[in-house]
């Protein structure tokens, strides 16, 4: 048609250049098409550099105070949940539940057991409705604790580390992304599962940055 | 300058807080509404280009090729649900934005679709039809929340959204193919706009 061109090399060049930049950002932007979903991204941002995670003190259903510091030298499984909610927390707790009788009934053979805390991001969760959410999920407070924040205005700081984002949802419930955290014997949040992973899942995984652990530095792990 | 002068405003008007924060309280406002009408400004601002430049973008753009390639590049990436999340989680990602959905996304098509044979622009819709009606179909069934600053609703409601965009458009071209109006060429196009 009228187009007044020469030829088609300069569209060609253009559309070449177009084609490799345009590629090229794609794949950063989306790690290579591994990340299609802020949270996909987060799972492969901590499996590749665990992240470091402030030092909050937390309470539990019975009033006593700890720090995640506290489990050094023990891997965690850390889930964040509310005691109002109905929808997936109730997945993750049952989720737990199976973890925790599945690691009690597990041969540990020196290895400290993995342990559990579920943290609540509702700042109107008391340490009594904590309990009653406890003791409806045979949390027995050691090897399975639901927790607090002390002091509510470290949650951001807690939540921006461990990559939860809670949004308000009607009729005063939440919605937050559930997983599965796992933090690892030195305290750092090192895996990100799905939040009905299976006990064998989370068990495999936890043996994986156990191992890297070991590697790491050399020596055994206690 | 109509054309330039209603481009501006429809992206000052979208940049505006107020219309931000409504746009991107809910998913298919910021998917359906938001993003499309950013390229729209830059389509709009096409048509007041002068000639000069419209001729010498013409010689990197024969048959609108570069332009539809740039279009769909980067139109891909805000189809990301991780795009969306960053754009409300990072002002720059924001900022990226409203500056590549008009000039990256808007301009290249409004320059581009004119040139575009009938072949060319039946190639792009066959491909980018499907994806939205694909995409929505998995955004409406979807067991996870595909981004986190937005609801399992919301995505429901940008999942139908695409489906409906998908069909409105795919019905739409149906009719102009089969019965016209006759696709613009430049000449046509010179005349209207001169």
């Amino acid at each position: 048609m009228g187009e007044a061109t020469g030829g088609w090399r300069r569209t060609a060049v253009a559309s070449v250049v177009v084609c490799s930049l345009g590629g090229a950002l794609l794949a950063r932007g989306t790690e290579g098409f591994r990340a299609l979903t802020s949270e996909q991204a987060r799972r492969n941002t901590v499996a590749r550099s665990p992240r470091t995670l402030p030092d909050v003190a937390f309470e539990d259903q019975d009033h006593r105070p700890f720090t995640l510091a506290d489990y050094r030298g023990r891997p965690i499984a850390v889930d964040f949940v509310y005691t109002r909610c109905r929808s997936i927390c109730t997945v993750s707790n049952a989720g737990f539940q199976r973890l925790d009788s599945a690691e009690r009934s597990r041969r540990h053979d020196g290895v400290e057991r993995l342990a559990l805390v579920s943290i609540s991001f509702d700042s109107s969760d008391t340490p009594e409705r904590l309990r009653e959410q406890a003791s409806r999920y045979d949390a027995d407070g050691r090897s399975w604790r639901f927790a607090r924040l002390r002091d509510p205005r470290q949650l951001t700081a807690l939540l921006n580390a461990f990559g939860v984002i809670v949004i308000p949802a009607s009729g005063g419930d939440f919605q937050h992304n559930a997983a599965v955290l796992l933090v690892d014997d030195e305290g750092r949040l090192a895996r990100v599962l799905d939040a009905d992973a299976r006990p064998e899942d989370v068990t495999s995984a936890v043996a994986t940055i156990r191992r890297r652990d070991v590697s790491a530095d050399g020596s055994p792990v206690r | 300058m109509n054309f330039a002068m209603s481009g501006i405003l429809l992206l000052i008007a979208l940049a505006l807080p107020a219309s931000r924060e409504e746009l991107e309280r809910g998913m298919a406002t910021h998917m359906l509404v938001q993003i499309p009408l950013l390229a729209v400004a830059g389509a709009i601002v096409v048509h007041d280009f002068p000639a000069s430049w419209r001729t010498w973008l013409a010689t990197w753009n024969r048959g609108g090729i570069t332009g539809t390639l740039l279009a769909l590049l980067v139109s891909a990436w805000w189809m990301v649900p991780r795009a969306l999340d960053l754009a409300l989680a990072s002002p720059s990602m924001e900022l990226t934005k409203f500056v590549s959905l008009p000039l990256f996304v808007g301009v290249p098509l409004g320059l581009s679709w004119s040139r575009l044979g009938a072949l060319g622009r039946g190639l792009v819709l066959g491909n980018v039809l499907p994806m939205w009606a694909v995409v929505g179909w998995m955004y409406v069934v979807a067991p996870v929340r595909v981004c986190n600053f937005y609801l399992v609703e919301q995505q429901v409601w940008a999942g139908a959204g695409l489906i409906g965009a998908s069909a409105i458009v795919g019905v739409m071209m149906g009719v102009m193919a089969f019965q016209g109006p006759h696709p613009v060429t430049p000449e046509s196009r010179a005349t209207h706009a001169g």
